[in-house]
């Protein structure tokens, strides 16, 4: 063998190492570091005790109140399995809202409601200008368009993120 | 007619042909970054649809999508040129690798910095410990990893394996970065960043963003062919080339562009 054949070998081999690293770092995020627990995970108890955690889905429709301070909220987050009541002090970011997707840290208490720290509101996938949106909103609902429209669906897509 | 392959694998003969290069990457870039801007600024909505849409700060996705693409984009092939020098032991290779890292962590930077600027006003916060954001912090890491590495090691041929080696080790972050997004089973990949594809961009927004992208690219061909013909003049300095260039540029007392003519090697025009 060549040195060159050598040294190619020598950096496939690196390759194909770095790939396996890849993949086993790639399947341990997967498996250990959630960055959120869904309301299922936190009901059946995956989440971590007496410790910071975050819990994402979605704000349930018709459940956004403020309490007598003016600055305290209180809101159930659900993946439309199971429900999470969150109560929350502070300013709630521009995309928060009823139906919108968001991410909670903070604890869980005593009496099953999960004390936020802080509250981020994620954006959904689509980027359409507000008439196209619209539109497909509007065929959505009509029945009309049934698979060209998955932006139109925001509340069933982002309970899968 | 047999294609001589290997020619711009010399130095000397790949310094005049990026020199005239440059000033052709630099225009393009140039051009596509205006019109692209032009038409993310003014020929898309003021905001996105929807119950709860983004703002006017959406329109930050015309700089924010393309540097977060060529920051991943660059480290391949800064991995690629390491491994190609590796392997056939070819000094341009690994210059060409030392020229492209500088930009590729400019990209990253901003990526990062757009990504805060962005992530403020629609998540809430600036920064937060998601999977995409912080394994693109690490891809910074390895561009500044990479680059000290060289810096630190003063034989320059030593420095350049050393510094290959870490470029391809890195190369575990890539598939990271994308599948932090994109994993197969979008129940396992939990992130404040949403998954998206083309087809939920509307055609207004994809192409000043595609646009803007093939400028950032072009853009950087012009900056690393710039820094590679830097590279190489300090590093082949003792080289008959270019001491007769040198002298051939100081004898030619009127002419500025002395660089790309009388290079012994040959100027290689039309040989593209």
């Amino acid at each position: 063998m060549k040195a060159r054949q050598k040294r190619l070998v020598f950096v496939g081999i690196a390759v194909l190492g770095v790939g396996v690293a890849a993949s086993m770092a790639l399947s341990a995020l997967q498996s250990n570091i959630a960055y959120f627990f869904s309301p299922s995970q936190v009901h059946a108890g995956e989440h971590p005790a007496d410790a910071v955690f975050r819990v994402g889905g979605l704000v349930v429709t018709d459940t956004l109140r403020r309490e007598g301070d003016g600055l305290t909220v209180r809101f159930d987050v659900t993946d439309n399995a199971k429900i999470v009541p969150v109560s929350y002090t502070g300013i709630l970011p521009d995309l928060f809202g009823e139906g919108q997707g968001v991410v909670a840290r903070g604890r869980i208490g005593t009496d099953g409601v999960f004390y936020a720290e802080d509250v981020l509101a994620k954006h959904d996938e689509s980027y359409m200008p507000p008439e196209v949106q619209d539109t497909l909103h509007t065929a959505h609902a009509d029945g009309v368009v049934e698979t060209a429209a998955p932006s139109a669906k925001p509340a069933t897509m982002t309970v899968t993120q | 007619m047999k294609i001589n392959w290997f020619k711009y694998a010399s130095p000397a003969s790949f310094y005049p042909l990026a020199g005239q290069l440059v000033p052709k990457f630099a225009a393009v870039a140039a051009v596509l970054v205006l019109i692209g801007l032009y038409v993310g600024f003014f020929h898309t909505a003021d905001q996105l649809g929807g119950s709860n849409p983004q703002k006017e700060y959406y329109r930050i996705i015309f700089v924010h999508v393309p540097t977060a693409w060529m920051s991943m984009w660059l480290y391949l092939v800064l991995a690629g040129w390491s491994a190609i020098g590796l392997v056939f032991n070819t000094r341009l290779s690994f210059m060409m690798a030392n020229a492209v890292a500088p930009t590729g962590a400019i990209f990253t930077f901003l990526a990062l910095w757009t990504g805060a600027l962005w992530g403020r006003p629609s998540w809430g916060t600036y920064w937060d410990w998601d999977p995409r954001l912080t394994s693109e912090l690490i891809l910074f890491f390895l561009y500044i990893g990479y680059m000290a590495l060289h810096s630190a090691i003063d034989d320059s041929r030593r420095a350049d394996r050393a510094a290959a080696l870490l470029a391809i080790v890195g190369v575990v972050m890539l598939p990271i970065i994308y599948w932090s997004i994109n994993c197969p089973d979008p129940n396992n990949c939990a992130a404040l960043h949403q998954r998206s594809d083309p087809g939920s961009i509307h055609a207004s927004i994809l192409i000043p963003m595609l646009l803007i992208t093939l400028g950032f690219w072009s853009y950087s061909f012009a900056t690393a062919f710039m820094r590679l013909r830097d590279i190489i003049l300090t590093r082949e300095a003792d080289s008959a080339w270019v001491r007769d260039m040198l002298l051939e540029a100081r004898a030619d007392t009127g002419g500025g562009s002395g660089t790309s003519s009388g290079v012994p090697a040959g100027a290689g025009r039309g040989a593209v």
